[in-house]
């Protein structure tokens, strides 16, 4: 791999003297410290002063999924340091130094795992020569261990004390990295970087930003495709608290002392509505689905055979049609921004999963050059995809520009749920052949979407086990405003198509894993197509999970199987099912996830048992309803979230092969509703075509 | 008329609108930002604090009701992280974000505070008031058990 500017920093900077902040959690007053050294910042991702304080930077924005600490752990072990000697900071946006600095796609160990090794491997190579130059011995003598480099003659010494003298070597282009059997920290449990200060209640959130002259802001926003035509500012204006009023792009924001003063002027704000077009309802959404169902203008995504000739020669048909409804992502915090814009700088904070499209987006809207754009990153309560759409940094920057004063803009719960950038709506037809013996001869899919783009993945299994495959998507236009949610489109696809998968299997007789796992051979001995997963992968997921969770060999057990394959991760689950009062009960799922190498694996099971959590909180109770534009619940309590007393006991394994980590803040979501459905089938033999299921 | 009260052993005196939910008071009047808003109509339990000693709602409790009462927030509860529920907490690796965890760890060291030996069902159901997005569950339930074994040390 080749050394990018990125990687590594100006040699020249190295060595500056720079102020570092230490903060030494077990002190008796638990209190901020300074640290004054000379630090040497090595590359983008760490920094070892003269005193061997080591500092890892951590470039993307902390979501709760773990990048702060799986990213330094990467670094750490191939520097060869103990992780206690290592402090943790988020990195602000620095494009000069970072690529790919944003959160999504589960995408951030896969880019960035062999940067990340090699900027500790480098660093401890030059450790090892600085040390074998100060001892004139041969370099390929000398040992790392723990944060010391150790010599042929028994000589040690300490990464702090060598770093000036490393610092001023050329930086070596090749390194070797560690096998990984000789790993310490990865594949380890690592705990959280930041849980000392989450379980202290320090101010870490976009929402605890506080700065100087900083006023409080809310908007109340429009129905979707309501164009606002007047509201009444005068008496809200005089409101205890309340400091100005003022409209932008059919907004209007209260901008306040306090938060609960503005909160009592919303409740006094009238706003007048008008729209050209009639607002879309449920029924709306219905129609749209009906007639993109008849449509005869479908996109179509993939086609391999002939479909049609192959259904119209079947045995046996299977047909099923499934719907998910628009829904919310509700992370626990809110959306918010803070913004302060002047004439001609910008300083933006806050909680965005993409930081540069943030900054891009405002300097466009304000026509101020990127470079005088700062965009700090605060630890973000939750996302789930919501904070890839940089409105509400748009809107805070916009404000802010307006009233020309600091601004920290904050959603409440309620314009968070009713304020859009939803998981699409979708509707999904399949339909399946099978010939006399029971095999797959005719596959076909139609997809949709509200908003969704393309709602199919056209090359998702079982596609590329099948001779005639045709898969379609129409993407309808509404004023519903979508965005990716966690997972996108699988989130909902991966429980439509492995349910499908099960009736398919009763249908033809077969057990649903042996029938996937001879469709896998089929991949594996004649692929039709384009390939885009590995069958053999594939296969090792579905025999461990089959073997963990005992495919039905629990007598009074009922158990769902699915098997999904996503942000180039693998995973199966098992559900099983008991009924208790008449009523179906998931009591556990079992999964097995393929991810390459497990960095963190505290954070790994924490992917893995939230996603699930997540996929089966929403499989059983998310849904938004529409009436003339507004979406309604707009709060936790009709709008139901999994709670503490509801889940199942989960079970998280890893194949942990050694290939190099690929996703997981996602994978394990979307095959959830699917193994879910499939047991309480084979509880109550009903089946589920629509979310949610309760 | 100022409304007195104590914030995490501090005497302090509030001279605002005496209907502000006790959640805003701490949060933009007295600095105190531990204590979390998720939703405003106490369902989910991320706003929890202390009042006289009972994990309490703030976000629904006007700072009227609070008067000469005793208020811990997750500040107070220890400063250095030290309460056997922040230890376990910490210990078994709880949060993923972390913004409902304030809220979780009040409502956890609440309960342990009135039934220190609960069990395994009286945690699920004494914790299942408050909402994770996340789905730390698992390792919510586990660490008041920890906490709880802590604690009988």
């Amino acid at each position: 791999m080749k050394t990018s500017r990125r990687d590594f920093i100006q040699k020249t900077a190295l060595f500056t003297g720079v102020f570092t902040l230490g903060f030494d959690w077990f002190s008796a007053e638990a209190s901020p410290m300074e640290v004054v050294a000379g630090a040497g910042r090595f590359n983008a991702f760490l920094s070892i002063d003269s005193l061997g304080k080591i500092t890892l930077f951590s470039p993307n924005p902390e979501i709760g999924q773990g990048i702060k600490t799986a990213f330094p752990v990467v670094v750490a072990e191939e520097l060869d340091v103990d992780w206690a000697q290592v402090q943790v900071e988020q990195a602000n946006l620095d494009t000069k130094q970072f690529e790919r600095q944003l959160t999504g796609g589960s995408g951030a160990l896969k880019h960035s795992w062999e940067r990340l090794r090699k900027a500790g491997a480098t660093v401890r190579k030059m450790m090892m020569q600085a040390a074998a130059d100060q001892w004139k011995v041969d370099v390929a003598q000398c040992k790392t261990s723990k944060g010391f480099v150790l010599g042929p003659a028994g000589q040690k010494a300490s990464y702090g004390s060598l770093a000036e003298a490393a610092s001023k070597l050329p930086v070596p282009s090749d390194v070797t990295f560690k096998d990984r059997k000789d790993y310490k920290i990865i594949g380890t449990r690592v705990k959280g970087v930041d849980n000392k200060n989450v379980v202290t209640g320090k101010p870490l959130f976009g929402m605890d930003i506080r700065k100087p002259g900083m006023v409080f802001a809310q908007i109340v926003r429009p129905p979707f495709g309501a164009t606002l035509k007047s509201f009444s500012a005068e008496d809200v204006k005089k409101m205890p608290g309340i400091l100005d009023v003022v409209s932008f792009k059919n907004k209007v924001a209260i901008v306040g002392e306090n938060t609960y003063a503005i909160l009592q002027a919303r409740a006094s704000l009238t706003c007048d509505y008008s729209s050209e077009a009639p607002l879309e309802s449920n029924d709306t959404h219905q129609n749209w689905f009906d007639e993109g169902m008849k449509s005869d203008k479908a996109q179509v995504m993939r086609k391999d055979g002939d479909f049609a000739a192959a259904i119209a020669s079947a045995a046996k048909v299977i047909e099923a049609t499934y719907e998910c409804p628009f829904i919310s992502h509700s992370p626990m915090e809110p959306m918010n921004f803070f913004a302060d814009v002047k004439a001609d700088s910008v300083l933006l904070a806050g909680p965005t999963q993409v930081p540069q499209p943030a900054q891009k987006a405002v300097s466009d809207l304000l026509k101020i050059p990127v470079d005088k754009i700062q965009v700090e990153l605060s630890k973000m309560g939750g996302g789930f995809g919501r904070r890839l759409s940089n409105d509400f940094v748009l809107e805070a920057a916009e404000l802010s520009s307006m009233i020309k004063k600091p601004v920290l803009v904050m959603w409440t719960r309620e314009d968070d749920m009713s304020g859009g950038t939803y998981r699409p709506a979708a509707r999904y037809r399949f339909k399946a052949g099978l010939d006399k013996n029971g095999e797959i001869i005719a596959f076909a899919l139609r997809g949709v979407g509200l908003n969704a783009g393309n709602s199919t993945r056209q090359d998702n299994f079982p596609v590329g086990a099948i001779e005639n495959v045709l898969i379609e998507s129409i993407d309808q236009k509404s004023a519903v405003t979508t965005g990716p949610w966690r997972a996108p489109i699988t989130n909902f696809l991966g429980f439509a198509e492995q349910a499908f998968l099960d009736e398919v299997a009763e249908a033809a007789g077969k057990d649903p894993i042996q029938m996937r796992l001879a469709l896998l051979e089929k991949v594996k001995t004649k692929p039709v197509g384009k390939i885009t997963y590995e069958p053999a992968r594939f296969e090792e997921v579905i025999k461990q999970v089959a073997e963990k969770a005992q495919w039905k060999k629990k007598p009074g057990v009922h158990q769902g199987f699915s098997v999904y394959y996503s942000h180039l991760s693998y995973v199966a689950q098992i559900a099983e099912v008991k009924v208790e009062k008449g009523k179906p009960k998931v009591t556990k799922v079992t999964a097995v996830t393929d991810c390459g190498e497990v960095v963190n694996l505290s954070g790994a099971e924490n992917q893995v048992k939230g996603a699930i959590i997540d996929g089966m909180g929403h499989a059983l109770f998310a849904k938004l309803n529409f009436q003339k534009g507004v979406a309604s619940p707009s709060n936790f309590n009709a709008y139901r979230m999994i709670r503490g007393n509801e889940i199942p006991v989960i079970e998280a394994h890893f194949v942990n092969n050694g290939i190099a980590p690929t996703g997981l803040g996602e994978p394990a979501l979307p095959p959830t509703g699917g193994s879910i459905a499939n047991a309480i089938y084979a509880a109550t033999k009903k089946r589920h075509y629509k979310q949610p299921f309760n | 008329m100022a409304i007195n009260c104590t914030v995490n052993k501090k005497k302090v005196s509030l001279d605002i609108d005496p209907n502000t939910p006790l959640l805003w008071a701490l949060r933009d009047h007295l600095s105190l930002l531990g204590t979390k808003y998720g939703c405003g109509i106490a369902q989910c339990g991320a706003c929890t604090v202390w009042v006289n000693g009972e994990p309490t709602r703030s976000c629904v409790l006007p700072i009227s009701a609070v008067s000469n009462a005793q208020i811990t927030t997750i500040e107070g509860l220890d400063p250095a992280g030290k309460h056997p529920v922040q230890m376990a907490w910490d210990e078994l690796d709880v949060p993923q974000c972390g913004y409902c965890q304030a809220g979780q760890i009040m409502t956890a060291a609440g309960l342990l505070k009135k039934n220190p030996q609960p069990t395994d069902q009286e945690i699920v159901d004494g914790m299942s008031g408050n909402i994770c997005r996340c789905g730390t569950y698992h390792r919510i339930q586990e660490a008041v058990k920890l906490a709880s074994k802590k604690s009988k040390k």
